[in-house]
């Protein structure tokens, strides 16, 4: 590495340093700050004084001190075993760190992102002498019991292999040599990639598949496409962190990675307490095994929390470039975006709306499109995606501030939570008439094939028989709801069955945590057949109290709770029931 | 303090606006450095370095900047940043804001100096917090349950009675079969004497006082005093509770006041303001001591918090409470409806959450059907309420007989669950069994969330 000459510490305010005879210095660039080597990225440059925001508390640090360079942005390690592994925002591992300085994060304290010290066995699946170009594979490791590494060559480099070993190595040994016109590189298992930029691919493609979640208001209202975007913008204690946990947890990705920014340590551990130990129903292993997780929580510096986004991001484009589905989950992305605005804060900047830095909807946008389904780099032909989820937390429940807005304007599902839902203990609390999702057109073939053309019919009519609850319910609120025709009372006890039956999903509970695309189906051609006998029982001169004392409503009802793996035949009988009961009606 | 580290005094005071001082002429000046003042009358002052540039330091003064000059006021940095000697003897004792002794008792002197900022619990060395404490409301026990390490704020207004509330949990919180170490840490800022004197009252009247560390800023001691009086208390938990295996309840009121004062600096420094004039970083520097609760394994201890907030005019999305519940595992919210209509405890249970309370409540813990009781009653209060604002439009006789229903249980709830007296400690089965009686009002169709099998085995009319 180069040597660069000593910069001093000019000023230091919270999370900013100033430092002078930074002639040379790169924006962006890693520092090192301080005696103690605390470690810093350039984010202005004035003459020869470089601005640096700090990842690490400042307190104690003394104008005079040393500033090193390191010449490298701020980057991330990408190589075996991230996946199970838990770091902060700027990829250390935090056990790594628990180990060094106990049970509280302190400073300075340097640590690798990929353990150097362990063994990976390596398989190559390329011979010697064959011709490689970016992207290609070169050979694969055992991650986890779940996960295959394919080890790539990184991005920009191509030639002939000279050199390829078997065996077991660590993510610095030299793997494999690569010689280009005359020159040799060394190949080793372990890639660095600046976290501020995107990772290439050859091409982006339509997100036409959906990512599906298990959870019912998702995957069949407001459906979420691999590689698509979603916000779930929402108030303290409507559920974002569970609606999160709980795509994380059922999502059918094969990677998870998830940043938790700015958020609470007790819900992290809760992540981390958990993961290892939920069942994976598509790999049958435990969830962890195919996880990655960050953590900056609330209290941990500022700056790094900035970071940890960007961090989360990178890694889930390295998963995709091996031809996987990976799904992040970031939350909160709020929290991400107060970072950047206490950071301009201190750089004085202009503020734009809410003291927020003007150059906060570029930063939203250009994460966001970091998302996507593309055909990676190399030459064989590999499909992989990203999909974002992020949490916002607007204050007061506002929609209407800037983090918000700026969101709405990049994602194409909108996951509205609604407090005055959460109140009443309605979970997920998605408000349905205000969330929208732009990708029930890209998913409808694979939807249509996959169940049949009904079934994007059937959410139709149950979305128009909610709609109809809403406008009806304001004529409620004037006349009581007796004065209404027995049709539209009909009408609401529909709705109110879509709301209590299908869309309320309990997140606790073993069997209604996740619900499989074709019990969803059934479920609902269950209601809507409910709501067309009992539409037709009223044309034939039955009155609404009857319909509304069946027994098969209770049943309905109980429907969630119902065991996925015997649904089908469970749902036959329960059919079978509901037809009987309303002939009973018709001939009583 | 090390003795090897050179303390400097400087007279080059240049500026003083508000709570701030600027310094003149320093040298190796540290960021966040304790200094001692002493103004051209004799008297100390202590502030804390905001801003150290080449020369220059910009200190923020916790006790006010009356009576410093540009003359003759003497400055001394001390060469470390703000530590506080803690020992277990602090326990039982009063101290002011800033941590010096304020009842007749000794200095505490001890070898255990901890940086008052604390630092961040790695998430890997957390515990997660699934002990259930009983508080004897059943409001909290049944509704919103507390743990072990968890925050947990009351969002108040003001002349709503969450001093009472405060003082009831803080004398009946129990975990059930533990006899473990057990103490209060007292933070109080910019509170009045009065309420100040309802704590200690009640504290003495219920032997409290042997458990209690109190720090004090009152109404008029110094603003700025208040940004260390919680850090104060927070570090003194953290001693008790993860090297004295203690489990700490820390009470922390009046945290709008200290949310002023953080914003009185921020002004002074001229500062870019966030939302309302309050800072950017605010969220942070509430976090910073908020996420100071919770366990950590391998060690017996634990902190759990309660802080105290009244909200601006009753503005749930004011700033302070908004932030606040980003950051805790709940809240629970005294509304002044039901404090006007003679309930007490006030607690409005629907915006109420305690986001803990799964882990900790159900079999082995409390009672397997606490869950599908809780989220029952949840929904018909709610329901209840609903049909209570249909009724002030059309009238009661419009009613369907399920509406009607689910009235009569909206106010049986407050009635009977809901109120109940400053003294009355309901365990959590009489809560529960409260709870039972009340939905036997409903049809049991209508108990959906409730396991069959829990209905079977818990609903009156099968235990006949």
């Amino acid at each position: 590495m180069p040597e660069f000459k000593e910069g001093l510490i000019k000023s230091i305010a919270g999370p900013l340093v100033i430092a002078k005879q930074m002639k040379g210095c790169e924006m962006y660039e890693v520092v090192r700050v301080g005696e103690e080597g605390l470690m810093g990225e350039t984010i202005r440059l004035d003459g020869d004084e470089a601005y640096i925001q700090v990842y690490e508390d400042t307190s104690g640090l003394k104008p005079g001190e040393k500033v090193i360079r390191t010449g490298e942005p701020l980057s991330v390690e990408l190589g075996p075993g991230i996946i199970k592994n838990f770091y902060d925002g700027i990829q250390r591992p935090l056990l790594r760190i628990k180990e060094q300085a106990g049970d509280y994060i302190t400073r300075g304290i340097n640590v690798p992102g990929l353990d150097p010290d362990t063994q990976w066995e390596f398989t190559p699946s390329v011979e010697k002498g064959t011709q490689v170009a970016e992207g290609d594979i070169i050979g694969t490791v055992p991650e986890s019991q779940v996960i295959t590494h394919k080890i790539m060559v990184p991005p920009g480099m191509r030639g002939t292999l000279i050199d390829i070993q078997q065996g077991s190595f660590t993510v610095n040994d030299t793997i494999a040599v690569l010689e280009h016109d005359g020159s040799e590189t060394p190949l080793t298992m372990k890639q660095k990639w600046p976290v501020r930029n995107d990772r290439p691919n050859k091409k982006k493609v339509d997100p036409s598949v959906p990512l599906l979640t298990g959870q019912r208001i998702y995957d069949t209202f407001f459906p979420i496409a691999k590689g698509g975007t979603a916000a779930i913008p929402g108030g303290f204690g409507t559920g974002k962190t569970v609606s999160q946990h709980q795509v994380a947890r059922w999502a059918d990705s094969q990677v998870v990675v998830y940043v938790g920014c700015g958020e609470r340590g007790n819900e992290m551990t809760e992540v981390l307490d958990t993961f290892p130990e939920i069942d994976d129903p598509k790999t049958g292993f435990k969830l962890m095994e195919r996880s990655t997780l960050i953590a900056n929580t609330s209290n941990m510096p500022v700056a790094a929390r900035e970071a940890s986004i960007y961090t989360g991001v990178t890694i889930a484009e390295y998963y995709r470039d091996m031809g996987y589905d990976v799904a992040i989950m970031a939350d909160s992305t709020s929290r991400w975006a107060e970072a950047l605005r206490e950071i301009s804060g201190r750089l004085e900047e202009m503020p734009g709306e809410e003291g927020y830095p003007a150059y906060l909807a570029t930063r939203v946008a250009s994460f966001y499109e970091r998302a996507g389904r593309v055909i990676t780099l190399g030459s064989e032909e590999r499909y992989g995606s990203v999909s974002i989820i992020g949490a916002v937390s607007p204050p007061g429940g506002d929609l209407s501030e800037p983090v918000s807005q700026n969101t709405l304007r990049v994602v194409s599902s909108f996951w509205a939570l609604d407090s005055t839902l959460a109140d009443r203990r309605h979970f997920p609390a998605i408000n349905w008439l205000r969330s929208y999702s732009l990708y029930l057109d890209f998913t409808k073939q694979w939807y249509d094939e996959t169940l049949s053309a009904d079934f994007r019919e059937l959410r139709n009519r149950a979305m128009v028989i909610l709609q109809e609850e809403s406008e009806l319910s304001e004529i409620v609120q004037l006349i009581g709801p007796d004065a209404l025709p027995e049709r539209e009372r009909l009408t609401l006890e529909v709705a109110r069955m879509i709301r209590e039956d299908y869309l309320q999903q309990h997140a606790f509970h073993k069997m209604d945590s996740y619900c499989p695309l074709e019990k969803q189906d059934l479920m609902l051609k269950t209601i809507i057949q409910f709501c067309d006998l009992a539409m037709q029982a009223l044309d034939a001169g039955v009155g609404i109290e009857a319909i509304n004392k069946l027994a098969i409503r209770d049943e309905i009802s109980r429907m969630k709770y119902l065991a996925n793996d015997t649904f089908t035949d469970e749902h036959k009988a329960l059919a079978g029931r509901l037809k009987e009961q309303f002939n009973a009606l018709g001939e009583a | 303090m090390k003795a090897d580290i050179k303390t400097r005094e400087y007279k080059t005071v240049k500026e003083v606006a508000g709570p701030l001082m600027v310094v003149e002429g320093v040298e190796g000046v540290a960021f966040g450095e304790v200094v001692k003042i002493r103004t051209g009358a004799g008297e100390e002052r202590t502030g804390q370095v905001l801003e150290s540039r080449e020369g220059i330091s910009i200190v923020q003064v916790f006790e006010g900047t009356s009576g410093i000059d540009t003359q003759d006021t003497t400055v001394r940095f001390i060469g470390d940043t703000m530590k506080l000697a803690v020992s277990k003897d602090m326990v039982g004792r009063f101290f002011d804001g800033l941590g010096r002794p304020i009842d007749d008792g000794p200095e505490i002197i001890s070898d255990i100096r901890l940086d008052i900022n604390g630092a961040p619990i790695n998430p890997t060395a957390r515990a997660f917090p699934d002990e259930f404490i009983q508080t004897g409301v059943s409001t909290i026990d049944g509704m919103n349950t507390l743990v072990r390490g968890q925050k947990l704020p009351i969002f108040s207004g003001a002349g709503m009675p969450h001093n009472e509330l405060a003082a009831q949990i803080a004398r009946q919180a129990k975990v059930l079969s533990s006899t473990e170490p057990f103490s209060v840490v007292f933070a109080a800022m910019g509170i009045t004497s009065e309420e100040a004197n309802f704590f200690m009252r009640d504290f003495e009247r219920t032997g409290a006082m042997e458990q209690i560390v109190a720090f004090i800023n009152l109404a008029d001691d110094p603003a700025i005093e208040r940004i260390i009086t919680p850090r104060m208390a927070l570090t003194t938990a953290e001693f008790l509770a993860f090297e004295c295996d203690m489990h700490v309840l820390v009470i922390l009121t009046d945290m709008t006041n200290y949310c002023e004062a953080l914003r009185e600096i921020a002004a002074a420094r001229e500062e870019v303001p966030g939302r309302r004039g309050y800072p950017g970083y605010m969220y942070t520097d509430l976090a910073m001591g908020y996420e100071r609760a919770g366990r950590i394994r391998g060690r017996k201890g634990s902190i759990t918090q309660m802080p105290i907030l009244s909200m601006p005019d009753d503005d749930i999305t004011h700033p302070i409470p908004d932030l606040t519940g980003y950051i805790t595992e709940g809240q629970f919210v005294l509304t002044r409806d039901l404090h006007r209509r003679g309930i007490y405890p006030p607690v409005d249970v629907l915006p109420s959450l305690s986001r803990l309370m799964n882990q900790g409540i159900g079999e082995g813990r409390t009672r397997e059907d606490h869950l599908g009781v809780s989220d029952q009653c949840y929904a018909a209060y709610a329901e209840g309420r609903d049909v209570r604002n249909l009724v002030a439009v059309v009238g009661e006789e419009a009613l369907t007989e399920r509406d009607r229903k689910f009235l009569e249980f909206a106010d049986s709830f407050e009635k009977e669950f809901v109120i109940q007296g400053r003294d009355t400690n309901r365990s959590i089965q009489e809560t529960l069994e409260t709870g039972w009686k009340l939905l036997t009002i409903l049809p049991e169709a209508e108990l959906k969330r409730i396991d069959e099998e829990h209905i079977k085995k818990y609903h009156p009319s099968y235990r006949k």
